[in-house]
């Protein structure tokens, strides 16, 4: 408090530190805002901008085949996933088409998810587990194809990169939803309910 | 909750046995006066060590529990030598005798670094949940984050990209604000897993509440200036899993912030540390933990946690997607399950309730299963989006009971039953589950899951 006291307030100090107090977002603003931050170029965010959008948007150079994406799998997931993407210890990655009505759903790459550039997306950012990042683009194609290929979905000579992995089209895409809650209704009864 | 694993329950078996001990030593206590006091205790914890861990004495051993008519009016060792120095925790823990009150963990998901831990809500009071006992769902473990080195990038469909350093954030106006936070797959135990949860523990504890203090994100988007084309926000963390959700453009100007502190201090590592978004009343997913990123765009990723897990599947096979709000909901933290009632006559029943769509209005009672339900009293503050303390008196006559709670919420929502839930959404989808929960009280006191067969 005292050190405070002791640095000299300039005018424009006073003014937010009174609407902080007062706890409004508002402020001596000009056009530019509270000015806070550095402008930064897509180009500078290069390594950190990995999304992968569902019509392939960031989706980089390079490709893969089916056959390359099973040798990197065998060296760099199969520990995890099991041959073939058959699951164990870690979370299966192909088959279960057919399931999903059933009262054991086996829900994978397969079966389950909408679309294919998610495979892109997710095995670029988060695996292998124990070294995310690591891979590059045409291993991640490769992996992209040779995971597809395990459920059935594309030809075993299929080649993904930017231009054909968003044409593949997912099994389950159809039978995403929004959100329809709320929809179990209850009542309030006080009395003789049940 | 994405994978499944089994809960430990920390060795029922071994509890019983904590349990005799600890009657043991207070009758020690009774007998022979002050010496062996300390010695028991230690020797208490030895045993429950023993026989199954600290799990084990958590399951059932409560300090508090059974001083009764054995506890004499005696001079203490504390009243008669002075205790510690003052400042001798520059920062200060629970007493000694609450150390069984933690987080657990659920045993058998095959590695911690994709795993959760609950909040021990039978253990706790208030609506406030202590900074250490937050519930945790990581995705490739805690990351270490130099402040220094860790940056906000916030670019897309905006006008002016940019980056903030912490510093910058915290030059910003800030709000503080309490809200709660609950997994998406808090409860799915209760659906068909088994073994059922025992306790409220690991029922309902992939739930917390805290105070957040930060920035509303709507203030740091309008740094950036939002093009009118953009609806969706894509939110990613600088963890191992840079874990990643798409968040509708109206809820990031609504409520949601980008916080740094929780209960008064800076925000715990796994609660994101420096930075996470909070996105109140939705599932905790995404509130995204060691924030780095904000990219806007004119539709959703669909990425791996909003299309693989955090979808509900119906019966039909139909799938569920963006089911971000958590329904009303309620549970009975006390007694619940693991508690043992030691005597007929009085004991408040109290427990939480919570909507993500807004303030819970009323909490209803029951105890007899259902059929009769009575007010609870709700302790204030009644704040929209964070947990509700609700309390209610209860005269137990020693009889078997069952005791539920009912949430009501502003938008006239009454939390339903497990039948009306499963009746409409199966049982294949276990995550957003809020269906009343059932506490048994048996007639020697014991509290249990009325889901679990007596
Ligand atoms: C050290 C173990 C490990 C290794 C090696 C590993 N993974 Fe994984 N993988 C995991 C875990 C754990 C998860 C679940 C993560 C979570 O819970 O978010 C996972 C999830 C996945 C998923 C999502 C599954 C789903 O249904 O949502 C895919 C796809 C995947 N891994 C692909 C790969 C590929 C391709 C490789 C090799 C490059 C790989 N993994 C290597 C542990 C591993």
């Amino acid at each position: 408090m005292r050190s405070f006291r002791r640095r000299p307030l300039t005018a424009g100090a006073a003014v937010i530190a009174i609407s902080v107090a007062a706890g409004q977002s508002a402020m001596p603003q000009d056009d530019k805002g509270f000015g806070i931050g550095q402008r930064v170029s897509e180009a500078e965010l290069q390594l950190w901008n990995i999304d992968v959008g569902i019509d392939g948007a960031g989706l980089p150079p390079g490709e893969g085949s089916v056959q390359a994406g099973k040798a990197i799998y065998e060296t760099k997931c199969v520990a995890c996933h099991g041959a073939e993407g058959l699951g164990q210890p870690m979370d299966r990655l192909a088959g279960g088409q057919g399931t999903l009505k059933s009262a054991k759903p086996v829900k994978t790459i397969g079966s389950y998810w909408p679309y294919a550039t998610t495979v892109f997306d997710y095995v670029r950012r988060a695996m292998p587990l124990d070294r995310p990042q690591s891979l590059s683009p045409d291993e991640v194609y490769a992996l992209t194809a040779y995971l597809l290929h395990l459920n059935g979905i594309v030809e075993s000579n299929a080649i993904m990169n930017a231009q054909t992995l968003p044409m593949v089209r997912m099994p389950n895409r159809a039978a995403f939803r929004s959100d329809p809650r709320p929809d179990a209704a209850n009542s309030a009864c006080q009395t003789d309910c049940r | 909750m994405s994978s499944r694993g089994t809960i430990v329950y920390g060795g029922s078996d071994a509890s019983d046995e904590v349990h005799d001990v600890i009657r043991e030593e207070n009758f020690l206590v009774e007998a022979h006066g002050k010496e062996p006091r300390l010695v028991g205790r230690r020797a208490v914890l030895r045993t429950a060590l023993g026989a199954g861990g600290v799990a084990a004495f958590a399951a059932r051993g409560d300090a508090w529990a059974e001083a009764g008519p054995n506890t004499v009016i005696g001079l203490q060792d504390w009243m008669t030598t002075p205790g510690r120095g003052t400042g001798s925790a520059p920062y200060g823990l629970p007493s000694h005798f609450e150390s069984a009150v933690v987080r657990s963990l659920t045993e058998h998901t095959p590695t911690d670094l994709s795993a959760w831990s609950f909040t021990p809500l039978d253990r706790l009071t208030g609506i406030i949940t202590p900074n250490g006992l937050v519930y945790e769902r990581h995705h490739a473990g805690i990351p270490d984050i130099d402040p220094k080195k860790h940056r906000l990038a916030i670019h897309g469909l905006v006008e002016r990209p940019l980056v903030l350093t912490m510093d910058d954030l915290l030059r910003l106006p800030a709000v503080s604000r309490i809200y709660f936070l609950e997994c998406a797959g808090n409860g799915y135990t209760e659906v068909v897993q088994m073994p059922r949860s025992r306790t409220a523990q690991f029922s309902h504890g992939l739930l917390s509440c805290c105070e957040w203090t930060g920035i509303p994100l709507g203030t740091i988007l309008d740094e950036a200036g939002v093009r009118p084309e953009a609806r969706w926000i894509l939110a990613e963390g600088a963890d191992a899993a840079a874990m990643a959700r798409s968040i509708p453009i109206e809820k990031a100007l609504d409520d949601t912030l980008v916080v740094y502190a929780q209960n008064g201090e800076m925000l715990r590592p796994e609660q994101g540390y420096p930075i996470r978004l909070l996105v109140p009343g939705w599932e905790g997913n995404l509130s995204i933990k060691w924030l780095r990123r904000l990219e806007l765009g004119a539709q959703p990723w669909h990425t791996r946690d909003e299309t693989s897990k955090y979808t509900d599947l119906m019966p039909d096979g139909t799938v569920r997607q963006f089911t971000f709000v958590m329904e009303a909901k309620s549970v009975i933290t006390r007694p619940s399950g693991g508690h043992h009632l030691r005597a007929h006559g009085f004991h408040e029943i109290s427990g939480l309730a919570w909507s993500g769509r807004g303030r819970v209005t009323a909490v209803d009672v029951s105890t007899d299963g259902g059929r009769t339900w009575h007010r609870a009293r709700l302790d204030e503050p009644v704040l929209s989006k964070a947990l509700t303390r609700f309390r209610s008196p209860w005269r137990w006559d020693g009889a078997a009971a069952l005791l539920q709670s009912r949430a009501i919420d502003e938008t006239g929502y009454v939390q339903p039953t497990r039948e009306q839930l499963i009746a409409v959404r199966g049982t294949n989808s276990e995550d957003h589950f809020n269906a009343i929960h059932t506490w048994r009280v048996s007639e020697n006191g014991e509290v249990s899951n009325a889901l679990i067969q007596a």
